[in-house]
């Protein structure tokens, strides 16, 4: 199905039985989970597994040498919190590092979606992980799969008073559309079944959506979640302190499958404004266009993108106003400054300050160069605020008193975790991927690779004075693109092991799809393409124009028309 | 038996569990040969002979005349009890002796060749009328034996030597394939195959060095003259520690706690000597003078070791299958190694191996395929079961197959996991249970999964399964059995005491049979 995915192995039609036949997710994981013979759950179980937040993988780099030696793949599982918002409360912390140590691989991992994952959980613990994720009044129920993903929300913006409003309407979307089968319950919390009570899904029906749906509230000038990736963003309004509404934008999405140039990245067009009273039912309405009319014969043509195209926008928007009750209003004024994090201290509300803390790749893990697990978990025992998720992959110390300010720097420093104070420019803003070793579907090294390519071009952009130069660089290990590459300014969507397609051209706001323009090469010839490129910039730019800009305005990278490609103006 | 028949005698040789005890009061002449095990057990085709002789329903035996050959231990407290015990049963329900027990150690030879000879002798003495003038009762043809042996093994050229267990398991267990091409050598699943190793080159040199010997020095001994190195290398069992050279080594040397140790009150620290220490150990801890003459002298022979052959040859062709668990270990810092494991696990692709097939007429598959079958093998216990799945898919047949397999941890050393995943898949495999013992806190063995599945092993036992045991033999096998006792007592409504009988009776029918080292 995707050349060389191995996540599925079954064809698209057959995961939608399996879902219509799985009584709202159940089907065997129990007997699954039971199988002493292997670490692993049958296909099926997998697919719906995947409901529940669970991804079936094993560990790649022993794959073969494990089949030499008799023994079935290294299987264990990676599990996803769904953190609307991606907030974190103190003893939440605790009790996700605690698991962290205890059932996983001794790591966790901040997403690109602001949430958290484990990874190499076994199969035996699996329900541990989870009641304990519960009990920590946090869940992992469709963190995965073809439902509503963790909806996502700026974080940290100035006004934090909004802010708060904003990150309220992610949660209560986040609870609104959460899936109501009881298999979560029954098969991780010992939750009984209920004999005679017919079980139903209002929203989803019995086989859920023909594919993921992502959400997320964008707090202009902020644009850190990528609004314009979502399935539906909505670009929060704010009128003279107040939040008005929402702009709504539709049809934003990421993943390419290798060599079907049928598939492609797009932007999300905004097609109107809708009152905070509204904003359920919207999405309500949203979702259940995406049910009904998302393709479910092939699953590469799911993604909403796809049924907006194929049906046309007008039509679709038309629909969705029909089903709504009345059409939308049309958008109002925004405009976006940056999606990128901002480092270091910020005072926000009410005396309150915020440190945003720049995590390499989003992994918290303990090496060399800086213990970061035990850092956050010192933090934890400390902080009285939270701590908030970003979607680059970064954590935020949020509502700090000011008094509290010296104590948690000192902790930072002790920890490695200051980082932000001397990364480069392209380093600090620097995304990437999971990829090998654990995900199936990985084609090239991406998070692991992160570093090695980071010092290359950070000696390349020092020959040339750009090393503080903000740069946007994300890093793939596929084309489907979780580490959102096509919005990048300079990108590497993996190929083949070592080797890379090279896109460039996006922008730093998140409004500018970039474009191919090296394919299938390996790190020297990046390097090679990349350096010219460098030269003519540092002579040309001037204080303030951005890389993917003066590609743009240089003629090295054109332009496609069209608001799906591209939004906002150019400066 | 070629002995006897050259000398124009009829000789019958039977296995102890297919001779039936009535006959015992008319025979007039019997010689047995007969091992002790473990704590003094008899092996287990004896049992039913043993119990029988020792017990209140022996026969007198006034027209028997007997001589029994004990094989056995000497580093074990005690050396041939079984055929001390049958010697001393025989004599007292009035049988004659011939001549003398006799009590053969490791190196058999030396002990059994002068004892054959004699006890021959005697029956020529006493059977005048079986003159060899006589008609010569021809020997039955014995099954076309292959020209290769124990003292002339087949050298085995190695296919594949394959690490079995995951990267971070804390033991080595390997997986080999030798090539039989060419020897004509046929084998079954069960039987086990003769390894002549090799020792560990490093350890030679340890010896060397801490004996403060020369290697190339020529050591003459038993007419045949090689080099110290060579010896140690090839000839002597260095890993192996046993009484009489421990003795040998005491004597020299004057270490009072080391003499303490050989004292009879103390076999139980003597015998935790036996289980820790190599000689190499001992040469360190209690520092002594030997020449290499006298080393040569003074060490015993270096012995093939056998291993259960984990293939069958309707799979595999002119292939042996070996499953081999590396004995490798540091002890106060100093690397150890087992001298045909290390061997074997060194030995490259094309690498040669002498190598003999030893049969195990006991462990075999029954003959009749609709039989069901039950194995339990732990660890590399499970090999023969390798073997006995692959020749069962070949041959077909009703009969169910059922494996209990255990090990420490189900992500490192779960054995051909992926084999026997395939075999549940495709059927050949209808029930494996599972014990990890160091997965949990609750250390799981194989004998908690049978207790689990009591009621359906007893069931299937009662119509008339064959029930195989396959690995260690100090703890496992003496668990597996109680759990059987227990099994059999609570779902057949027996005593424990009858329990034993019904499971010697398995035993004496052959459908209960083991293989443990």
């Amino acid at each position: 199905m995707y050349g060389m995915c191995t996540d599925m192995t079954t064809n698209p039609s057959e995961l939608e039985q399996i879902k219509l036949a799985s009584q709202f997710l159940r089907g065997t994981i129990i007997t699954s989970l039971a199988d002493p013979l292997t670490g692993a759950v049958s296909d099926a179980d997998a697919g719906l597994l995947k409901f529940h937040g669970g991804y079936l993988q094993d560990n790649r780099d022993l794959r073969e040498e494990r089949r030499q030696q008799k023994l079935e793949p290294a299987h264990a599982f990676m599990l996803r919190a769904r953190l609307p918002g991606g907030v974190v409360t103190p003893v939440q912390w605790l009790e996700f590092d605690r698991l962290a140590r205890e059932y996983a691989d001794g790591s966790l991992r901040i997403t690109s979606r602001q949430t958290l994952q484990w990874h190499g959980i076994l199969k035996g613990q699996l329900k541990s992980t989870i009641a304990a994720i519960h009990h920590a009044l946090a869940t992992t129920i469709a963190a995965c799969g073809d439902v509503v993903r963790t909806v996502v929300c700026t974080t940290n913006p100035i006004e934090s008073a909004t802010h708060g409003l904003v990150y309220e309407w992610a949660e209560r979307l986040s609870k609104h559309l959460t899936p109501h089968t009881r298999a979560y319950h029954e098969i991780w919390l010992d939750g009984e079944k209920r004999v005679g009570e017919v079980e139903s899904e209002p929203l989803y029906g019995a086989n859920y959506l023909p594919r993921k749906f992502k959400i997320g509230l964008a707090i202009p000038p902020l644009n850190d979640i990528d609004v314009l990736s979502q399935d539906m963003g909505l670009i929060a309004i704010i009128e003279c302190g107040r939040l008005a509404g929402f702009n709504v934008a539709i049809g934003g999405g990421m993943g390419v499958t290798q060599h079907d140039a049928s598939t492609y990245p797009r932007l999300a067009n905004v097609i109107g404004f809708v009152g905070v009273d509204e904003v359920l039912a919207l999405a309500e309405v949203m979702v259940g266009v995406h049910r009904d009319w998302g393709e479910r014969a092939d699953r590469r043509h799911a993604r909403l993108k796809y049924t907006i195209d194929r049906r046309g926008l007008q039509v679709f928007q038309d629909e969705v106003e029909r089903r709504l009750g009345h059409a939308l209003a049309p958008e109002r004024p925004y405009y976006f400054e940056r999606n990128s994090d901002r480092y270091g201290w910020i005072e926000g509300h009410e005396g309150f300050w915020h440190l945003t803390l720049s995590i390499e790749s989003g992994r918290l893990a303990d090496h060399e160069d800086g213990r970061i697990l035990s850092g956050l978990r010192a933090l934890a025992r400390v902080h009285h605020g939270d701590f908030r998720l970003t979607c680059n992959q970064n954590v935020i110390v949020a509502k700090v008193a000011g008094k509290d300010r010296a104590g948690i720097d000192s902790i930072v420093r002790d920890y490695g975790l200051d980082g932000y104070r001397k990364q480069s420019g392209i380093r600090r803003h620097a995304m990437a991927c999971v990829a090998l070793p654990t995900c199936g579907l990985a084609m090239a090294e991406s998070e692991r690779y992160l570093p090695v390519l980071l010092s290359s071009l950070e000696q390349l952009l020092d020959r040339y004075g750009l090393i503080d130069t903000p740069i946007l660089l994300r890093v793939s290990g596929c084309p489907n693109g979780c580490s959102r590459p096509y919005l990048a300014e300079i990108a590497l969507v993996g190929r083949g092991p070592g080797r890379y397609d090279l896109r460039l051209g996006g922008d730093f706001q998140g409004q500018r799809l970039n474009r191919l323009y090296r394919q299938n090469i390996d790190e020297q010839a990046i390097l090679d393409a990349l350096e010219p490129l460098f030269a003519r910039y540092v002579l040309v730019r001037g204080e303030t124009e951005k890389f993917g800009d003066f590609l743009v305005h240089a003629g090295i990278i054109g332009l496609e028309p069209g608001p799906t490609t591209v939004q906002g103006s150019v400066v | 038996m070629q002995r006897g028949h050259d000398q124009g005698i009829r000789l019958h040789l039977v296995r102890a569990d297919t001779y039936p005890l009535r006959n015992l009061a008319k025979e007039r002449y019997l010689i047995i040969i007969i091992s002790t095990h473990g704590e003094g057990e008899p092996p287990d085709d004896a049992r039913g002979l043993v119990e029988w002789l020792s017990g209140k329903r022996a026969p007198r035996l006034p027209n028997l005349h007997f001589a029994v050959l004990g094989l056995g231990d000497s580093s074990y407290p005690k050396f041939c009890a079984v055929g001390r015990r049958l010697d001393g049963c025989l004599e007292k329900q009035g049988a004659t002796r011939l001549i003398d027990l006799g009590e053969a150690d490791v190196a058999i030879e030396e002990v059994a060749k002068p004892w054959t000879e004699q006890v021959l002798g005697k029956v020529v003495e006493a059977l005048p009328c079986v003159a060899p003038t006589l008609r010569l009762m021809p020997p039955r043809t014995p099954e076309p034996t292959p020209s290769w042996s124990r003292k002339q093994p087949f050298i085995a050229s190695v296919l594949t030597n394959q690490r079995i267990v995951a990267r971070d398991s804390e033991r080595e267990i390997r997986h080999l394939e030798l090539s039989l091409q060419g020897s004509g050598l046929h084998y079954h699943p069960g039987d086990a195959l003769g390894v002549c190793p090799a020792n560990p080159a490093a350890l030679v040199e340890q010896w060397l060095g801490t004996l403060q010997l020369e290697g190339t020095q020529p050591v003459t001994f038993a007419k045949r003259t090689l080099s110290l190195r060579e010896w140690l290398s090839y000839e002597r069992d260095i890993t192996k520690p046993y009484r009489s050279w421990i003795e040998a080594h005491a004597e020299r040397g004057h270490h009072e706690t080391l003499n303490q140790l050989l004292q009879a009150d103390q076999q139980g620290a003597f015998a935790d000597l036996l289980e820790r220490d190599q000689p190499i150990d001992l040469l360190r801890r209690y520092p002594v003078e030997w020449s290499a003459e006298q080393l040569i002298a003074t060490l015993r022979p270096l012995q093939p070791r056998m291993y259960s052959i984990a293939s069958s040859q309707q799979e595999v062709g002119d292939e042996v299958h070996l499953t081999v668990a590396v004995v490798s270990y540091t002890r106060d810092g100093i690397p150890h190694w087992g001298a045909a494991s290390s061997f074997l696990a060194a030995a490259r692709e094309g690498a040669q191996v002498s190598v003999f097939i030893e049969p195990n007429e006991r462990f075999r598959l029954p003959s009749d395929s609709a039989r069901d079958v039950i194995m339990i093998g732990p660890g590399t216990g499970v090999a023969p079961f390798r073997g006995f799945l692959q020749e069962r898919q070949h041959r077909g047949g009703s009969g169910r197959n059922w494996l209990v397999f255990g090990n420490h941890h189900f992500n490192r050393d779960f054995l051909y996991q992926s084999e026997w995943q395939a075999a549940i898949k495709s059927g050949v495999l209808q029930r494996i249970d599972l014990a990890f013992s160091r997965d949990t806190s609750a250390r799981v063995h194989v004998q908690q999964r049978l207790l689990e599945q009591g009621r359906d092993l007893f069931t299937w036992l009662c119509a008339g399964a064959h029930l195989y045991v396959c690995g260690d033999a100090k703890h496992m096998a003496a668990d597996v059995h109680q759990a059987l006792i227990e099994i059999v007592a609570n779902q057949g409504g027996q005593q424990p005491d009858e329990a034993q009988a019904w499971l010697t009776d398995l035993m004496r029918q052959g459908r209960y049979v083991r293989d443990v080292y």
